[in-house]
C-alpha cells in the first residue's frame, strides 16, 4: 500500500514531488553521460519485471500473513543507483494510474520513499558492507585481477549485507511515510505510536524481503555470475576514484535533506508533552463525566492541559481555520469558545448540491447520448 | 493487483469519445490541478467537497467508463486511507457540531473528509487513465518536458508490463500443479526459487529484444512520434477545469446553497 493523497497536504506533495521530480532529472542526466543502448530494454523489461515478481506471494513465517517482494534493492544491485531509480519511478508511476495504488500528487512521496532509500542509500550500505566489488566474490570462484581487496566477502557478509541494506531502506520509508503524514496534519495519528507501529510492522517484511533477495542474488549468481556486474562495469570504467566521489553527491544531498526534515520535527516535538493517545484517552474519560452538562467545561479542561505545550499557538491557530472553514455556523471565533452550534446550513447545503449534481449528470446522459445519435 | 483490472483499464483508455480526445497535457494538468486543490482543503471540511465530484463525474460520462469499474477499484484501493484516518475519531474526541440533537466529534468530521478526499483523487485519478491510453499519456508528459529517459522507460515498462505478468502467471499455475492440493501458502525459498526463474527468464528476454531492436535498426535513441496538437477545445477544457476548481475552492457555494434552502424552509 502506497501513499494516498487523501492524507497528504498540497505543501508536503508538492514539495516531494519537485524533490523527487529533480532526483529523476538528475537520474536522466547521469545516464545519458554513459550512454549504453542495451540498457534501453535492460531497464524497460526489468521495470515490468517488479510487477511480475511482486504477483509472487509467499507467506512471512512466524505470523502466516502473506507478502510480496518490494524489489528495490534487487534492482539497484542489478542495475546501479540512477537506473534503478528511474525504474522504479516509472513502477509506481504504472502502479499509481493502471493500480490505483497511491495517488498522483503521492507519487512524489511514494517515489521518495521507495526509490531514494533503496537505491541510494541502501547500496551504498551494501557496498560498504559487502566490500567494494561484491559481485567478484559471489560464491567461491575469486575473479582473476582481485587487487587483494575486501578477500573476506564471503556468502554470509554479502547475505548479511543484503539484510542489512534493505532493512535500512525499508525502514527509513516506513518513517518517511509517517513523517509525510505527519507534516500533512490531516490525520490524527502521533507521532510516536504511529512511528512505532509502521517501522514495527515493516521490520519482518524487511528481514524477509532481505533474505528472499539475497538468495534470489545467490540463486542467479550461480546460474549466470556476470549478470550483477552490469550497472557497476561503467563506474570502472570510469575511474574508481572519480566515480567514487560523484556516486556520492546525490547520496549527501538526500542525507542532508533528511536530516534538516528529521531536526524540524524533533525540535517540533521535543517538548514536555504527553504522548497523544494518553491524552485523548485522558480527555475522553473526562469528557463522559460531563456530557449531560454544556461542552464548554470539557473544552476549558482540555485547553488548560495543552496550554503546557509549546505549540499550542500554531495548533490553535491551524486548528482555528480549519474548524472556522467548516460546517459550523459560528464562523471564525477562537478554539476555546467555539459554540458547538447546529450545522444546518452545512448539512442542507451538501444535500442541495447532492442533487444539483444529479441533475448535472442527468443532463450529461442525455447529452451524450443525443450526440451518439446525431453522429451515428 | 491483479493484471486483469489493469488490462481493461488498458482497454478502456483507447475509446473514441469526446474526452478521448482530449489533449493528453491538458487532462494530465486539469487532474493535477484538481487534486492538488481537494487537497488544500481544511481538515475538518466535509461540504465544500461535495461539488467536486462534478470533475470525475463529467470523465466517467462522456467518457463512457463504467460504473462499476469505479467502485470496484476504489474499493479496492482504499484500506490504507481508511486503516490510517479511522483512527481521527478515536484521538479527536472533542465535539464539534450537533447534529439533529447528538454531538459529533471533530474526529469523524476528518474521517469522513479523508473518505471524501480518498474517493475524489483516486476518481480524479481512474477517470484520466480510463480516458487516456497510457502512451498518449507518456506523448503529453514527453511534451510537457519530462526527461526523455523516463519517459522512453515507462513506454517500455508499458509494452512488457502483461507480457511479464503472463510470465509469472505461468510459473504460479507449475507450482500449484505440483502442490497436490496443499493448503499452506508459499515458503519463502520457494517463492525465492520462482523469482530467480523469473529474474532469469527477464534478463534473457531483455537480451533477445536488445537483438531484435538493433536487427531493426536501433542506434541507441529512440525517437518518440510528435502527434499532439493543442485545440483551442484543450484550452477551454483546462481554462475551465482549472478556474472551476479555483472557484469552489474559494466561494462557499455550498454554503450559500444551505443558507438559500434554510431560507426557504
Amino acid at each position: 500500500m502506497h501513499m494516498a493523497d487523501a492524507l497528504l497536504s498540497p505543501t508536503v506533495g508538492t514539495s516531494f514531488i519537485a524533490v523527487s521530480g529533480s532526483l529523476v532529472v538528475y537520474s536522466a542526466h547521469r545516464l545519458a553521460r554513459q550512454p549504453d543502448e542495451r540498457r534501453v530494454p535492460l531497464m524497460g523489461v526489468f521495470g515490468a519485471f517488479v510487477f511480475a515478481a511482486q504477483m509472487i506471494n509467499f507467506t512471512i513465517p512466524g505470523t502466516g500473513s502473506s507478502g510480496h517482494l518490494g524489489g528495490g534493492m534487487l534492482l539497484a544491485m542489478l542495475l546501479g543507483p540512477y537506473a534503478a531509480f528511474l525504474v522504479i519511478a516509472s513502477v509506481l508511476v504504472v502502479q499509481s494510474l493502471f493500480f490505483l495504488d497511491g495517488g498522483v500528487l503521492a507519487l512524489g512521496t511514494n517515489i521518495f520513499n521507495l526509490g531514494v532509500w533503496p537505491c541510494f542509500l541502501g547500496l551504498l550500505i551494501y557496498r560498504a558492507v559487502a566490500g567494494r566489488r561484491p559481485h567478484r566474490w559471489h560464491g567461491r570462484l575469486a575473479r582473476e585481477g582481485s587487487h587483494g581487496q575486501d578477500a573476506h566477502a564471503t556468502p554470509l557478509r554479502l547475505w548479511l549485507a543484503t539484510l542489512v541494506a534493505v532493512v535500512a531502506s525499508l525502514e527509513l520509508g516506513a518513517l518517511s511515510v509517517v513523517l509525510q503524514t505527519l507534516l500533512s496534519r490531516r490525520s490524527d495519528l502521533p507521532f510516536g505510536r504511529f512511528a512505532a507501529l509502521m517501522m514495527g510492522i515493516h521490520l519482518p517484511i524487511a528481514l524477509v524481503e532481505g533474505a528472499i533477495t539475497a538468495t534470489v542474488v545467490q540463486y542467479v549468481w550461480a546460474l549466470r555470475p556476470t549478470l550483477f556486474g552490469a550497472g557497476q562495469m561503467h563506474e570502472q570504467a570510469a575511474g574508481s576514484a572519480s566515480a567514487r566521489r560523484e556516486t556520492l553527491v546525490p547520496v549527501l544531498i538526500s542525507f542532508l535533506a533528511t536530516t534538516i526534515l528529521l531536526a524540524c520535527v524533533v525540535a517540533w516535538f521535543a517538548s514536555p508533552r504527553p504522548d497523544g493517545l494518553e491524552w485523548s484517552l485522558a480527555a475522553v474519560q473526562e469528557g463522559r463525566s460531563a456530557t449531560e452538562s454544556s461542552p464548554l467545561p470539557l473544552l476549558e479542561r482540555v485547553q488548560r492541559k495543552i496550554a503546557l505545550m509549546p505549540d499550542y499557538e500554531f495548533r490553535r491557530a491551524a486548528d482555528n481555520e480549519s474548524r472556522g472553514a467548516g460546517q459550523t455556523e459560528s464562523g471564525g471565533e477562537s478554539w476555546p469558545n467555539v459554540r458547538v452550534g447546529t450545522s444546518l446550513a452545512g448539512l442542507l447545503g451538501a444535500a442541495l448540491t447532492f442533487v444539483l449534481i444529479c441533475l448535472v449528470a442527468a443532463v450529461l446522459y442525455w447529452f451524450r447520448r443525443h450526440r451518439g445519435k446525431s453522429s451515428a | 493487483m491483479t493484471g486483469h483490472s489493469a488490462q481493461m483499464l488498458d482497454r478502456l483508455g483507447y475509446g473514441e469519445t469526446l474526452i478521448h480526445r482530449l489533449d493528453p497535457r491538458a487532462k494530465t494538468l486539469a487532474t493535477l490541478a484538481f487534486i492538488l486543490t481537494v487537497v488544500s482543503f481544511p481538515k475538518y471540511s466535509v461540504a465544500p467537497l461535495v461539488p467536486f465530484a462534478i470533475y470525475p463525474l463529467v470523465f466517467v460520462i462522456l467518457g463512457q467508463i463504467p460504473a462499476s469499474v469505479i467502485l470496484k477499484r476504489t474499493a479496492a484501493v482504499s484500506p490504507f486511507a481508511v486503516l490510517v484516518g479511522i483512527f481521527n475519531p478515536l484521538l479527536d474526541t472533542a465535539p464539534m457540531v450537533r447534529v439533529a440533537g447528538v454531538d459529533v466529534s471533530g474526529g469523524w468530521i476528518s474521517f469522513i473528509s479523508i473518505l471524501l478526499r480518498f474517493t475524489l483523487t483516486v476518481s480524479a485519478a481512474l477517470a484520466l487513465i480510463a480516458t487516456t491510453s497510457f502512451p498518449r499519456i507518456c506523448q503529453g508528459l514527453d511534451a510537457l518536458r519530462v526527461p526523455r529517459a523516463f519517459i522512453v522507460q515507462m513506454l517500455f515498462l508499458y509494452r512488457y508490463l502483461f507480457v511479464l505478468i503472463e510470465e509469472a502467471v505461468r510459473l504460479k499455475r507449475a507450482r500449484d500443479l505440483r502442490r497436490f492440493g496443499q493448503r499452506t501458502g508459499l515458503r519463502p525459498r520457494v517463492a525465492a526459487a520462482l523469482i530467480g526463474v523469473l529474474f532469469l527468464r527477464t534478463y534473457e528476454r531483455a537480451e533477445r529484444i536488445y537483438l531484435a531492436m538493433c536487427a531493426r535498426g536501433f542506434d541507441g535513441h529512440v525517437r518518440l512520434a510528435r502527434r499532439l496538437h493543442f485545440a483551442r477545445t484543450d484550452l477551454a477544457f483546462l481554462v475551465f477545469s482549472v478556474a472551476g476548481c479555483l472557484a469552489l475552492r474559494v466561494v462557499p457555494v455550498v454554503h450559500w446553497l444551505g443558507r438559500l434552502g434554510e431560507s426557504l424552509l
